[in-house]
This record gives structure tokens, C-alpha cells and sequence, in this order.
């Protein structure tokens, strides 16, 4: 006859368990993770090549800082500088989908802990979702 | 004087090295693409920042992509410590502006040491819990298990406040410093929270990316991301890191860590030479 706390106990196990055994989960979350990186690297590489050809003969300046134009630090402004074919702007737009890929591995748990009915960890993701977004997106910092 | 294909090219070099000897030596490859950057290259601290940050993400996706299988990874201990190292990070990028740069390189010459002396001491298993602190509340539920070749091991978390205060820490040096800060994930995982070993690794390399993007968004906003030297650096380190993760296995790598942890000293001390006498 087991008592109280090795019941509970053994509900906490079994759903560990469920988790763990969960392959097609962990399948899908590996897949996401590498198609983003894939898909982000081979942004950045066209836009490379781009900026390499269009560039080639200059010389490089990184000595002293003077920050980037907008057009290179804002998503928006990234967003039309790719679609302009700019090289520099298809570079930041795959940095861009790089920097998403962890975002939407936050997101993906989500789910994950939504199926489990974990709403603790419900709210523990969306808070982190909620920071990640916030530095994206907020204009203050 | 180089042109930018020239330059491109040795910078891609550079970090592809650094990416290799990161993961062969546990160390990361952001916290040797910042000296390498600024001492080498000679770029201005915040893009060096920038660059190396960026390919923080892309290895710790990469590498995470092919842990994820192995299920040693914890998941509610990576998403509830990730809370304090996203608002770490957030807090190191918002400090990036207000300090000097020269106090930046100071900090960053300052984590150096530390990183090259958890490098190059050997590994030892992580202590058994002896009693003296108490398992983590059942209502978080942290304790988990992991495979071993005996089948599942089970492990209880403890010290979860600790280990929490030491996570926003290394959050906020991630942030200010445009790194990984793995080493410190680890220490607070294995040695403060006594999660074993391989789960911290795993768990911790997790967290580097979502914390990297955490401070990403602000890096970006205020210009340290410079695309034309972003593009070879994580270009660079990505597969280096990924060659270095499969030539781990078949190494012993006690020779090489002591050997790249003097490397990493000796950078140190270059830095914080040259932040305190304005060269930075």
C-alpha cells in the first residue's frame, strides 16, 4: 500500500517518463534547432558572397565604433534592405532567423509544457518568452 | 593594408579555430573571438562584442540539436533558471552603454582568468549530495533522471535559490560581455545545485542561446552587430565548434585544456593591459 507522498511521487516519475519516452517531441525540437541554424547559415553566406563581390576591393574599418545605420538595426529596416538584395541587409536578416532560433525553441516548450497540463512551467516560459521579445522588440533599452 | 575579402578570410580562419578549441576544450568559443577580434584585429570592443555573441547562438542551436536526442537535458530546470539568465542578460546589455569600455575589458580579462583556470583544472565527478542541503521543492519539480549504461539514474536539485542568484550573474555577464558564460552555467548547475555532471553540460548549453538572444535584440538595436564582420565569425565557429564536438569523443583533451587554458590566461592579461592603458 503506498502512501501519500510515494504516490505523488511516483505521478511526478510517470510524467518524467512520458516526457522522456516523448521521441517524436524531441525529434521535432532537434529539427527545428537545425533548420534554423541551416537555414540562417545559408542566408549569411549568400549575403556574404553578395557583400564580398559588391565590396571586394575595400578595405575594412572596425577601429573605432560607430554603431550601424538603421537600416542594419532594426527589423523592419533589415526586412527591406534583404529584399533589396543588399548584402550587407541579407546578412542581418540570417543573423536575424539565428537569433529567432532559440526564441522559438522557448515557444516550442511551451507547447510541451501545455500538453503536460504543467501550467507552472506555463507561466515560467511565458516569461521568458516575454523577455526575449521585449529585447527584440522594445525601443528603450 | 587588407581588403575586406583578405580580412574576411583570416577572420573566418580565426573563429573557426577558436570554435574548434571552444568545444574540444568545454570553454565556448565566444570567450577566445573577443581577444582574438580586438587584439588580433583590432576591432572596436563593441563590434568584437557584437560578432562574438551572435555565434554564441549559432553554436549552442547547432550543438543543442544533437544533444536533444541523447536525453540527458532537463528542460524544467533549464526553462526556470533560464527566467534569471534572460534577465541577466537583458540587465548586462542595458550596462553595456552606461560603463567605459576600458571597465568592460577589465571584466572581460577578469572572467578570462577565471574561464582559463575551470578550463585547465582536471575534471572531477561532481560531489555527492551529503545531506547538509535539502532537495528542491517537489512543487517545482526539478528532480529528474538521466540514462546511464544501468539504466535510469535519478537525481534531486538542491540549493535552487543559490543557484538562481548565480544564473542572473552569469546572464548579466553574458550580456556584458557578448559570451556564452557556459563555464559559469556549469559551475552553478554542478557544483551549487549538484546536478550531475553531463546533465549540466547538456542543460546548460540550452540556456547559452536563449540567454545570447536575450541580449541579442539590444546589441542589435544599438549597432554592435556589424554585418561584415559577423558574417565570417559565425560562419567560422559554427563548423569548427560542430568538428571540435565529434573529435571530443575520441580525445583526451587533459593536455590540450591546460595548454588552452594558458592560451586564455596569457589573453587575459593583454586585455586588461590593454583596457587600463586606453588601447582597447
Amino acid at each position: 500500500m503506498p502512501t501519500p507522498v510515494n504516490s505523488e511521487r511516483s505521478i511526478a516519475a510517470s510524467a518524467d517518463r512520458q516526457f522522456n519516452s516523448d521521441q517524436e517531441f524531441d525529434r521535432l525540437l532537434g529539427n527545428l534547432l537545425i533548420t534554423g541554424v541551416v537555414l540562417a547559415a545559408l542566408v549569411v553566406l549568400t549575403g556574404g558572397i553578395t557583400y564580398l563581390v559588391r565590396h571586394g576591393a575595400q578595405h575594412p574599418n572596425y577601429k573605432s565604433f560607430h554603431g550601424e545605420p538603421d537600416s542594419f538595426r532594426t527589423v523592419s529596416g533589415v526586412v527591406r534592405s534583404a529584399t533589396e538584395w543588399s548584402g550587407r541587409g541579407l546578412i542581418q536578416l540570417g543573423l536575424l532567423l539565428l537569433i529567432a532560433t532559440p526564441v522559438a525553441r522557448v515557444a516550442f516548450s511551451l507547447l510541451v509544457f501545455l500538453r503536460q497540463r504543467d501550467f507552472l512551467y506555463c507561466v515560467f516560459t511565458l516569461i521568458v518568452l516575454g523577455v526575449l521579445l521585449f529585447s527584440l522588440a522594445g525601443h528603450h533599452l | 593594408m587588407l581588403t575586406i575579402p583578405e580580412f574576411t578570410a583570416l577572420v573566418w580562419l580565426g573563429a573557426a579555430l577558436a570554435g574548434f578549441l571552444g568545444s574540444l576544450t568545454g570553454l565556448g568559443g565566444g570567450v577566445v573571438i573577443v581577444p582574438l577580434l580586438t587584439l588580433a584585429f583590432g576591432a572596436d570592443l563593441h563590434y568584437a562584442m557584437g560578432a562574438s555573441l551572435v555565434s554564441v547562438i549559432a553554436t549552442s542551436s547547432g550543438a543543442a540539436a544533437a544533444y536533444v536526442k541523447e536525453g540527458y537535458s532537463n528542460i524544467r530546470v533549464g526553462m526556470f533558471l533560464e527566467i534569471a539568465t534572460t534577465f541577466g542578460a537583458l540587465f548586462g546589455a542595458f550596462l553595456v552603454a552606461k560603463v567605459s569600455t576600458r571597465a568592460i575589458g577589465v571584466v572581460f580579462g577578469l572572467v578570462l582568468l577565471v574561464s582559463a583556470y575551470l578550463a585547465s583544472r582536471p575534471r572531477k565527478p561532481s560531489p555527492a549530495p551529503d545531506g547538509s542541503t535539502a532537495p528542491a521543492k517537489s512543487s517545482l519539480r526539478l528532480n529528474s533522471s538521466f540514462p546511464t549504461p544501468q539504466g535510469l539514474r535519478s537525481y534531486d536539485v538542491r540549493r535552487v535559490p543559490l543557484g538562481f542568484s548565480l544564473m542572473f550573474v552569469a546572464g548579466t555577464l553574458s550580456g556584458l560581455l557578448g559570451i556564452g558564460s557556459g563555464a559559469f552555467k556549469v559551475l552553478a548547475m554542478d557544483r551549487a545545485m549538484r546536478i550531475p555532471f553531463k546533465v549540466s553540460t547538456t542543460t546548460s548549453n540550452f540556456m547559452i542561446g536563449v540567454t545570447a538572444a536575450a541580449s541579442a535584440g539590444v546589441y542589435l538595436r544599438r549597432g554592435y552587430i556589424d554585418p561584415g564582420l559577423a558574417m565570417p565569425v559565425m560562419l567560422g565557429v559554427l563548423p569548427g565548434s560542430l568538428l571540435g564536438t565529434r573529435v571530443l569523443v575520441k580525445t583526451h583533451t587533459d593536455r590540450l585544456r591546460v595548454l588552452f587554458g594558458l592560451v586564455v590566461a596569457a589573453l587575459a592579461v593583454e586585455m586588461i593591459f590593454n583596457a587600463y592603458t586606453g588601447k582597447l
